[in-house]
């Protein structure tokens, strides 16, 4: 209990010393917002690198507000998406990426998809070849008793 | 004291379930209908027990008795009294503790209502069902005590997690777990089945409720789960494709697949094999799920092999189960016989176009979840995948079997006409085309998603209300006569069809996110803001205290035009105990959208730096859920579909149950 102030104390400081970070803030928005669009679309695509599955654009980590910052500030000087991502993935690896590229170590991730739908496709149509086509006539025995079920009570069901 | 009589119940319990196991296997094995009987007995006893446990569990939260180890790391005594209690599910013990509870209530349910069920089946039904128990019960008391004492006991707990400590997440959990153990009476009867190498529309008529049950409260729990993601993160954002989420989501799939083939099954004896197989597939999901968010696994590959023990431990149990059950279906499945011819175009067609739809996402998910642990153990090598690679090959997919959804409703059983039910179907088609085309001029040139998704939601919801009329009414016939075929269509129709509208109205609630408004701003003193259609005014910043935290308080008015339409009050909460900060969101809702409003923390001078979002239809999200989890429970109210009916008709020599053979 007597710890709570001082934890309090602690968050005051942190909450003054770093910037509280949070997914995108007011003093990171450009100016121009057709290039704050394009930073925005850039930054969904990219993983927050100490976040579990979160894009940069929604993490409140400081990591990602800095890759935010230097995003725009690439853009701001003219480069394009594609030089960013580029120069991200130099320097971060395909992790960064939340969406995998397709190259041989992800051509089967790519592909699972496709795989597995043609292969229920394929199962379902070996299915239907190997069962029968029409239901096989009723043998003389089945014919007699139906005649027997029919002849004699046609209201009971 | 308490707790250790909790602590022995629960060696109790696995004494009890050893015997469900055993001794009924046994009875069925040499045809003795005593031991046989066991099962029942050992199933309620083990529920009873089980629930000491729980209990006492429950008490040791309650009274904040620190001396138990659980309740020292997972409580706090400031905590308000329904956060003491869902924190005895907040952490790992706890919630495997709700877990065989629930699995024991399920077990109880077969024992109680199974009566009319062929004995032979419900002894080895509930031996299966014992031996998961046994399982579990070991992981827990060898793995995962949840009763361990603590020496010294701390005076003061260390709370539980801030952001588990709302309404949302205390229900989720719970929810969750009824859906994914749910699943376990399917596979338990699916293994029985197999085991007895026979199977029959009176088998789909008495699993059907349990999967009803089941779905219905994973669809709940889901959808508590991303509601609360949603108001809790801060952006407004409620699902992620995190790994979590997914193994929720993986179940999740499989389980409406088994929704449809098990109808298939019980109305037209076909499918039968296919049904068996989706069984397993739901319940070996549910525990991947169990084991990938249990394991630490999800995290990192290096957390789970610095404490591996009870990693390998569900691994063990994973294996037992799935590969088991799968071997048995391998060796048992070519024995039962297939029934039920039908052309591709039927009914049954459409649910078999359905079932593959649904089990290739369910695989997709599959493979991008784990994925990148397989790549990473097998070259080290890192990648990512995120949002956008499920929302292209699932997206794609789902979407898909939305459309096919109003045909296969649609469809008649055996031999459909595709023609006529596009005819029957075009007004739907029409509205559906419009909405897309009108969405998508709108937006212009945004993304395509959005208007493809709205036109979809319209033509789900539309095609289905047309199949309800078309039902009932035809021309030249009388109001009191169509009342009347009204009341007499079977209730599992109106739930089937309140789940597709369910599943349009959710589809609306994601294609409106396309129309929606963001704007980021630092909010002054009596400044208006704009965001979609409203103005945001920031009246007042302060501080405030609550049972255990501090908060940064705002109060802001949402003005429409010059009216005012809402007050809102978003604020950031710091939690002493953890050193934690949660964002409250600021939400109002209108017109099934919803103004949203996060803020960071005020600059000294009082401006309070926020994102204001205008979300149209958010609120559908949940709502379709909620009316897909509703149609479960119609579908579940249906007199023939209630528990042992299906054999009480057998019995009774009724036209309802169809013989097997």
């Amino acid at each position: 209990m007597i710890m709570r102030p001082i934890h309090f104390a602690l968050f005051v400081t942190l909450a003054l010393g770093a910037a509280p970070a949070r997914a995108v803030q007011p003093d990171e928005v450009m100016k121009n917002p057709a290039l704050e669009a394009r930073a925005r679309a850039l930054s969904e695509e990219l993983r927050c690198l100490v976040c579990q599955n979160q894009s940069i654009d929604d993490s409140d980590a400081p990591l990602a507000r800095d890759i935010r910052i230097l995003i725009r500030q690439r853009i701001a000087q003219g480069e394009s998406n594609e030089t960013v991502r580029a120069y991200l993935v130099s320097r971060y690896g395909d992790f960064i990426l939340l969406k995998p590229p397709f190259k041989p170590e992800t051509m089967l991730l790519w592909l699972s998809p496709a795989l597995v739908l043609g292969a229920g496709l394929a199962a379902a149509l070996f299915a239907r070849r190997r069962a029968p086509r029409s239901t096989p006539a009723l043998s003389a025995e089945e014919e007699a008793r139906l005649a027997a079920l029919t002849g004699g009570d046609t209201t009971g069901g | 004291m308490i707790v250790e009589i909790g602590h022995f119940a629960l060696f109790l319990a696995l004494g009890a379930a050893l015997a469900q196991t055993v001794v009924p296997f046994w009875g069925a094995r040499v045809g003795d209908a005593g031991l046989m009987g066991v099962g029942r007995s050992a199933a309620l006893t083990q529920l009873l027990l089980i629930a000491i446990a729980f209990a006492a569990l429950v008490n040791a939260h309650l009274t904040s008795d620190f001396s138990v180890l659980n309740v020292a790391e997972n409580s706090h005594s400031a905590v308000p009294a329904i956060y003491k209690i869902s924190g005895v599910w907040g952490n790992h013990e706890g919630s495997m503790l709700l877990w065989v509870l629930i699995l024991a209530v399920f077990g109880a349910l077969v024992a109680l209502f199974g009566r009319a069920l062929p004995r032979v089946l419900r002894a080895d039904a509930l031996a299966v069902q014992g031996l998961i128990s046994v399982a579990f019960l070991a992981f827990i008391l060898l793995t995962s005590n949840p009763f361990e004492r603590l020496m010294p006991a701390p005076f003061e707990g260390r709370d539980l997690n801030p952001i588990l400590q709302d309404p949302g997440l205390a229900i989720h959990p719970p929810l969750l777990y009824l859906g994914y153990v749910g699943f376990s009476i399917v596979y338990s009867f699916a293994a029985a089945a197999l085991i007895e190498g026979r199977i029959d529309a009176a088998w789909a008529r008495f699993v059907r409720p349990f999967t009803l049950v089941a779905w219905s409260f994973l669809t709940l729990g889901i959808a508590a789960g991303s509601f609360w993601a949603y108001y809790t993160l801060g952006w407004g954002g409620f699902w992620f494709w995190d790994p979590v989420e997914n193994a929720s989501l993986m179940p999740w799939l499989a389980g409406t697949a088994f929704v449809h083939s098990v109808a298939v099954m019980e109305k037209r004896d076909a499918l039968k094999v296919w049904t068996i197989f989706l069984a397993i597939l739901a319940f070996s999901f549910s525990l991947l799920g169990t084991f990938l968010v249990r394991s630490g696994v999800l995290t990192s590959v290096h957390a789970f092999a610095s404490d591996p023990r009870r990693g390998v431990f569900i691994l063990a149990i994973l294996a037992l189960f799935i590969f088991g059950s799968f071997a048995l279906f391998a060796w048992r499945a070519p024995m039962l016989k297939q029934g039920g011819l039908f052309a591709p175009i039927s009914r049954e067609g459409a649910l078999i176009v359905n079932n593959l739809l649904l089990t290739t996402s369910c695989a997709t998910v599959l493979f991008g979840t784990l994925y990148p642990l397989a790549l990473e153990q097998l070259t080290g090598e890192k990648i990512t995948v995120g949002a956008p690679f499920f929302n292209l090959t699932c997206g794609a997919l789902l979407l898909t079997a939305c459309f096919v959804a109003p045909f296969g409703f649609s469809l008649a059983w055996k031999r459909g006409d595709l023609l006529a039910v596009a005819e029957r179907l075009t007004v739907a088609l029409v509205a559906g085309a419009v909405t897309a085309v009108l969405g998508a001029a709108w937006l212009s040139g945004g993304s395509v998603f959005a208007p493809l998704a709205a036109g979809l939601a319209i033509f789900v919801i539309l095609g289905t209300l047309i199949e309800v009329v078309m039902r009932v009414r035809r021309p030249g016939l009388a109001p009191a006569v169509a009342l009347k075929r009204a009341l007499g269509l079977p209730l599992s129709f109106y739930g089937a069809a309140l789940a597709h509208v369910g599943l349009g109205v959710t589809l609306l609630g994601l294609a409106g996110l396309g129309f929606g408004a963001e704007t980021i701003a630092t909010l002054h003193k009596g400044v208006p803001e704009r965001v979609g259609p409203y103005s945001i005014t920031l009246d007042w910043v302060g501080e405030r205290v609550g049972p255990n935290y501090k908060e940064a308080a705002t109060s802001m008015t949402v003005r429409s035009g010059a009216a005012v339409v809402a007050e809102i009050a978003p604020a950031r909460r710091q939690f002493a105990a953890r050193q934690m900060t949660t964002t409250e969101a600021g939400l109002a809702t209108l017109n099934f959208g919803q103004v949203y409003v996060a803020i960071a923390d005020p600059t000294p001078d009082g401006d309070v730096p926020a994102r204001l979002y205008w979300k149209p239809l958010v609120t559908l999200i949940w709502l379709g859920a909620a009316a897909m989890a509703l149609g479960g429970a119609l579908s579940l109210a249906d007199r023939r579909l209630r528990f042992g009916a299906a054999a009480r008709a057998k019995a009774g020599g009724g036209s309802l149950a169809q013989p097997a053979q």
